[in-house]
């Protein structure tokens, strides 16, 4: 076994030291999650009439939740992906963190479900008696296909350094062992870690997309006034990002400081990552404009007594702290290049996880609340069980990053270690190809030229 | 069903009517507050026109029983379909609670048990046997008495005769003293119902929408 290198003890000390701080922060998540198991077993034996729900506001909070939650694990699995394939360098410290997200959050956003249900014990039905035909057991397919598919995703360019934290942390090592599947790290093997790892990024895109698409439709496929909507779809799908992005850098910035890996995640990470946030934010401006023009200009009295409910009525606080987190105040920040430092970006992503849970809540909420035909208007306020359960599932998702930022290397160490071994010099090679090469006049183009290095 | 909106006189007598048949949680102040009142059938104040041409009309509303339900079709495990006789059909037992298909519904018509169902004192005790109660946590709406349907068949079949007009009728028809409420097979040509169907007075709730409701409304206005 030869001697740890700092990138290995820089990368594996935070995994197997445990300061006072780490148990502060897992026992403040765990009196969360206390109080929210409460909660929670308050709603079982007295029902859902323990959340404000009511006539006609049958869904409230928890299904905001489910749709916030599902749309943050677009940060991991869709990001990582897109940059993998994109063969984008600066990637490599980021890519394990946003993969994390993406598969523990889904448990989560699931979980919302579930508190959602007023029989959670029946909640197998749905696969004793599937209906094809109903938008929520597409969403049960398509998120259980994207739990599969990220979970592989995540395991498969950590099976490397599962082999190496099996060599370097003896007291763990059968749990690593088990898990490395006797990688040696053979050519062969490498060869064949790459094709799985290429073909998960190219499969999961598409798994995300459809994933965010599909519940979106759930509200979509309804006849229900701003629901109703053909450019639901696309439109969760850029938030789905957006709010990813915004979740990924505050992850970031936060292990950052307690790991100390400033020397690994360095202001240009969390540049890149700012203006793909601030793209997001212009994107998701362009649909919620598109939206709520459509709405204006039809003029269907029924569609526009939501609108006036969110643009001046009673949710218009809501619906403009949305504009200023989401948009008004985050672009300026992000635009400028003095407002993309770390505290800048971790600022807006703040703003933007704000704005887009308003923005779902502004999706679920004002349409029931104003149904089509002339009812008493309904009100919602939620209550200190939804409340509490809201609170848990955020402390919930908490701990399990705590305990998978104990378990596993944060950043994947043979990814960077590659890159300094063998991605700077394939840079500088693929660059060559993209420009014209030196030379005589009329010389033989290299193979390499058509294909570039794909790898 | 058909509806004719010049009799009712908004008495409700027909949402006490159900109420009782179908077993339902009897409202009281609180679950008046906090909306969750159950109420299959309901009469809903509707104004109509600007100061001072002011009219008020009351309308009653059951579940619809769709044609083309969209409560149905969002349902992930079957619990509300159409049946073979052209009602939409709840299945209590097998509801998960989710209230999709509440919110799918453009009538609001559907209900969701919120806590346990109470009754006060011995009325617990005048449940009609003929109508399940149901739990906690599921979606319940107007069955247009379907429980009666099945024994009008069973009747009939014991007197071996088909069924008849007026062998089965909804008990909000039966409350209603303006008779109001009509009610009969929309499939046999020569029934009620089925007369009504050239009525220049008659409309549907919500007819754009496409869901073809099975229930009439006739209104001079």
């Amino acid at each position: 076994m030869s001697q740890p290198s700092r990138l290995e003890s820089d990368l594996i000390t935070p995994i197997t030291r445990f300061s006072p701080g780490f148990f502060a922060v897992i026992g403040c998540l765990l009196v969360v999650i206390a109080v929210a198991a409460y909660a929670w077993l308050h709603q079982l034996v007295f029902g859902l009439g323990m959340t404000g729900l009511n006539r006609p506001v049958f869904w409230g909070i928890y299904i905001t939740n489910f749709v916030f939650f599902i749309g943050i694990s677009h940060a991991g699995t869709l990001i990582s992906a897109i940059l993998r394939l994109c063969r984008a360098e600066w990637r490599r410290p980021i890519t394990r963190m946003a993969e994390a997200i993406t598969v523990l959050v889904l448990f989560i956003g699931a979980g919302n479900i579930l508190m959602d249900l007023g029989r959670p014990d029946r909640a197998l039905n749905v696969l004793l008696h599937p209906n094809f035909r109903s938008p929520l057991l597409w969403d049960v397919t398509s998120i259980t296909t994207y739990l599969t598919a990220s979970t592989l995703y995540l395991y498969l360019p950590l099976i490397p350094d599962l082999a190496l934290l099996r060599d370097r942390v003896p007291k763990r090592r059968w749990f690593y062992r088990l898990l490395a599947l006797g990688w040696t790290g053979t050519p062969r093997q490498q060869h064949w870690l790459e094709v799985a790892i290429s073909i998960m990024a190219v499969l999961v895109i598409p798994i995300a997309i459809t994933v965010h698409t599909v519940v979106s439709w759930v509200f979509a496929m309804t006849v229900q006034p701003m629901w109703h909507s053909t450019i639901f779809g696309p439109y969760f799908v850029v938030g789905a990002i957006f709010s990813g992005i915004a979740a990924l850098i505050i992850a970031m910035a936060v292990i950052r400081k307690a790991y100390r890996l400033e020397a690994y995640l360095k202001p240009i990470h969390f540049n890149n990552l700012a203006v793909l946030l601030l793209v997001m934010a212009c994107c998701w401006f362009y649909f919620t404009f598109a939206e709520y023009l459509t709405t204006f200009y039809g003029n269907e009295p029924d569609e526009m007594q939501v609108f006036w409910s969110k643009i001046t009525g009673p949710y218009a606080p809501y619906f403009w702290t949305m504009v200023a987190c989401c948009f008004v105040v985050p672009v300026p920040i992000l635009a400028l290049r003095k407002g993309r430092s770390i505290p800048g970006t971790v600022i807006a992503s703040v703003l933007v996880l704000i704005g887009m849970w308003l923005e779902r809540f502004l999706i679920v909420v004002p349409s029931l609340i104003n149904p089509r035909l002339p009812y008493r208007g309904g009100i919602y306020h939620p209550t200190w069980v939804e409340g509490a359960i809201t609170a848990g599932a955020f402390a919930m998702f908490l701990l399990f990053y705590c305990i998978f930022a104990k378990l596993f290397p944060v950043i994947a160490i043979w990814e960077i270690r590659e890159g300094q071994e063998r991605g700077i010099p394939e840079t500088v090679e693929r660059l060559k190809t993209y420009l014209p090469t030196e030379g005589p006049a009329g010389a033989a183009q290299p193979a390499t030229e058509r294909w570039g290095v794909w790898r | 069903m058909v509806i004719d909106l010049d009799k009712c006189t908004g008495c409700q007598a027909c949402m006490v009517a159900c109420w009782t048949e179908n077993n339902q949680p009897l409202p009281d102040p609180t679950m008046h507050r906090e909306g969750r009142v159950i109420e299959w059938m309901k009469v809903l104040p509707v104004q109509e026109g600007e100061y001072p041409a002011v009219r008020q009309r009351l309308l009653p509303i059951p579940c619809q029983h769709c044609e083309d339900p969209p409560c149905t079709a969002v349902c992930p495990v079957f619990a509300t379909y159409k049946n073979p006789e052209g009602l939409v059909a709840q299945i209590y037992p097998r509801c998960i609670g989710c209230r999709y298909c509440v919110n799918a519904c453009p009538y609001t018509c559907k209900f969701f048990n919120w806590s346990a169902p109470q009754w006060p004192g011995q009325m617990a005790a005048m449940h009609n046997p003929d109508v399940s109660v149901r739990p906690r946590g599921v979606t319940e709406k107007c069955s247009f008495c379907h429980h009666r349907l099945q024994q009008a068949k069973e009747r009939a079949a014991r007197e071996g005769r088909p069924l008849r007009e007026g062998d089965y009728v909804p008990a909000c028809m039966q409350a209603c003293p303006a008779q109001a409420i009509r009610f009969g097979d929309l499939e046999d040509p020569k029934s009620a119902v089925s007369a009504e169907r050239h009525n220049p007075r008659r409309f549907l709730l919500q007819e754009e929408l496409g869901t073809k409701p099975k229930v009439t409304y006739l209104s001079e206005a």
